[in-house]
């Protein structure tokens, strides 16, 4: 189920030079698992922007974002205190309820936030959690020690060996002779196509496009895969390892 | 208490409010939101004989005040819908819906028309003309009057529901194209469709969608709407549905004065999903305030 809401801006602050961290207060019950989405209505623009949910609870959203085109920018600039207008509750999110004993998350740059949440429900389940952040360089790293506070053995990888692995995810995950049984993996898709290469365990990965409307009624952000075609706002963002076509 | 309700070819609505096809799906996706039935009537996603893909992604353009899309008539094919996205919808649709057909070549058009037909939940067909003719270089069946008649007698001669045919703002008369379709035996018309449009993503130096150009809608193309209406209603003595940027119970107003007998509210709705809903219960509150107390009174009104 998602529903349309009035959110209250809490807090919005800058992580690096371009990604920030928006905290907003309001319904929170259509969120139902990590890797769903928000759909932000912003003064202005015609369309939404869908961003991935990094946290939640009982009454409180947390979206890291990363200001790349003017709608971003805009939401950059605003302030607590401001109202939005959000849909919430969309997509498909991560599956938690899978067997896996030792869950890999693997995240590069703005596809890490929807990791965060997962990584709460999975320590929660007892499993124990490895995480791998890819960046480009190290000024461009966040939330490593987040993940490190919640209790995940956490790996940074930068792509100019600024700040830990020398590399991309691909890499670390190899140097550092990883141990998982699972993987979840949030990021560009040139990483996720090497990823799901890289690696023989099962998965779920999660995807974007653009989207027109983002709950499944424009059939913007259409995919095929191997179980037929998807929505990546309905069906996806979390796509199965074995159903995508590469 | 006003007078919503309209009539389109003996189909009589509660109110002139329709969701536009490609902007509702099959209607379960708008369910979740609210209940459809306070809807006049629904206008479900373009269909045609096989199912289809459409397009490569990036299918979508943001623009000012509008979008454009390069779906590329994803659907599921005449079969699936009858088999499983009609029976779906009588669950929570308890209204005739208007059937947004489309095709490739004359003959789909008339086969997916002569299966629809049977269909007793359909209350009308809409034909979209602005699909490409593949036996004649791709030109679009509605940017020529001798094609779009030509479809228009196909269908005509399959069904018996009414048959109105979408037209495409993309031609230099569209006038003459309304007249072609109403001589052939259309029961209305419906315009306008989206304009063709391009946005470029300058850091990239390329086309923002994969398709490079698509079909502009929203708020942007309205004054564009309601001046094709005006003249294709002026033109024409069968009921026009108008369709382009609406997104408020006073353009519904507004497109009704211009000559539109009922109005369809199309990209509004990926932006607002309540969008149909809060123009139906806007409605009579803007009847009031401008003194109109039976809404078909209002149709054609403007000289």
């Amino acid at each position: 189920m998602y529903k349309k809401g009035i959110y209250t801006i809490l807090s919005n602050e800058p992580l690096t030079a371009a990604v920030w961290r928006m905290t907003l207060a309001g319904d929170t019950q259509w969120i139902t698992a990590p890797g769903q989405f928000v759909n932000i209505a912003l003064a202005g623009r015609y369309l939404r922007r869908p961003i991935s949910v990094c946290d939640y609870d009982e009454r409180t959203i947390t979206l890291i974002y990363k200001a790349v085109g003017e709608g971003t920018a805009q939401m950059s600039r605003m302030t607590a205190g401001a109202e939005l207008d959000l849909l919430t509750g969309l997509g498909n999110g991560f599956s938690t309820d899978v067997s896996a004993a030792r869950p890999l998350l693997v995240g590069g740059g703005v596809g890490v936030p929807p990791l965060y949440n997962l990584a709460k429900k999975l320590l929660a389940a007892g499993r124990h959690v490895s995480v791998v952040l890819g960046f480009n360089t190290a000024s461009e790293v966040f939330y490593a020690d987040e993940f490190r506070a919640l209790g995940c053995d956490v790996v940074v990888a930068t792509a100019d060996g600024s700040q830990g692995v020398r590399g991309f995810v691909t890499t670390a995950i190899a140097e550092r002779a990883l141990d998982f049984d699972y993987f979840y993996a949030c990021g560009p898709l040139p990483m996720l196509r090497a990823l799901s290469q890289a690696v023989e365990q099962p998965g779920e990965l999660s995807f974007e496009e653009r989207m027109g409307c983002g709950f499944g009624a424009c059939m913007g952000c259409s995919c095929k895969t191997l179980t037929g075609n998807k929505r990546i706002c309905k069906e996806g963002p979390v796509m199965k390892k074995e159903e995508i076509i590469w | 208490m006003v007078d919503t309700s309209v009539t389109l070819s003996g189909l009589r609505l509660d109110n002139p409010v329709i969701p536009a096809s490609g902007t509702f799906g099959y209607g379960a996706e708008f369910k979740e939101f609210y209940d459809i039935d306070i809807l006049g009537s629904f206008s479900f996603k373009g269909t045609t004989r096989e199912a289809r893909f459409g397009n490569p992604t990036p299918r979508i353009a943001e623009c000012e005040a509008g979008m454009i899309n390069a779906v590329g008539l994803q659907n599921p094919g005449i079969d699936h819908v009858i088999a499983e996205e009609l029976p779906r919808l009588r669950e929570f649709f308890h209204k005739p819906v208007i059937a947004n057909i489309s095709g490739f070549s004359v003959e789909e058009y008339a086969y997916c028309c002569e299966r629809i037909d049977r269909e007793e939940q359909v209350g009308l067909i809409e034909v979209n003309v602005s699909c490409p003719n593949v036996r004649h270089g791709g030109m679009s069946f509605g940017t020529s009057p001798e094609a779009a008649a030509e479809v228009t007698r196909a269908v005509k001669a399959v069904t018996t529901k009414p048959v109105y045919i979408k037209l495409s703002p993309n031609v230099t008369d569209i006038v003459a194209i309304a007249r072609a379709c109403e001589e052939a035996g259309a029961d209305g018309l419906c315009l306008i469709n989206t304009m063709l449009g391009m946005r470029i993503d300058t850091a990239r130096r390329r086309a923002v969608i994969a398709n490079t150009m698509g079909g502009f809608s929203g708020p942007a193309i309205f004054p564009v709407a309601v001046r094709m209406v005006y003249q294709v209603a002026r033109a024409c003595s069968v009921p026009v549905i108008g369709c382009g940027g609406v997104t408020t119970a006073r353009d519904v107003i507004e497109m009704m004065m211009a000559g539109a007998t009922a109005v369809e509210v199309g990209a509004a709705n990926l932006v607002d999903p309540y969008a149909s809903k809060k123009i139906v219960e806007a409605l009579p509150a803007e009847m009031e305030r401008l003194g109109i107390e039976r809404l078909a009174d209002i149709i054609g009104c403007v000289e």
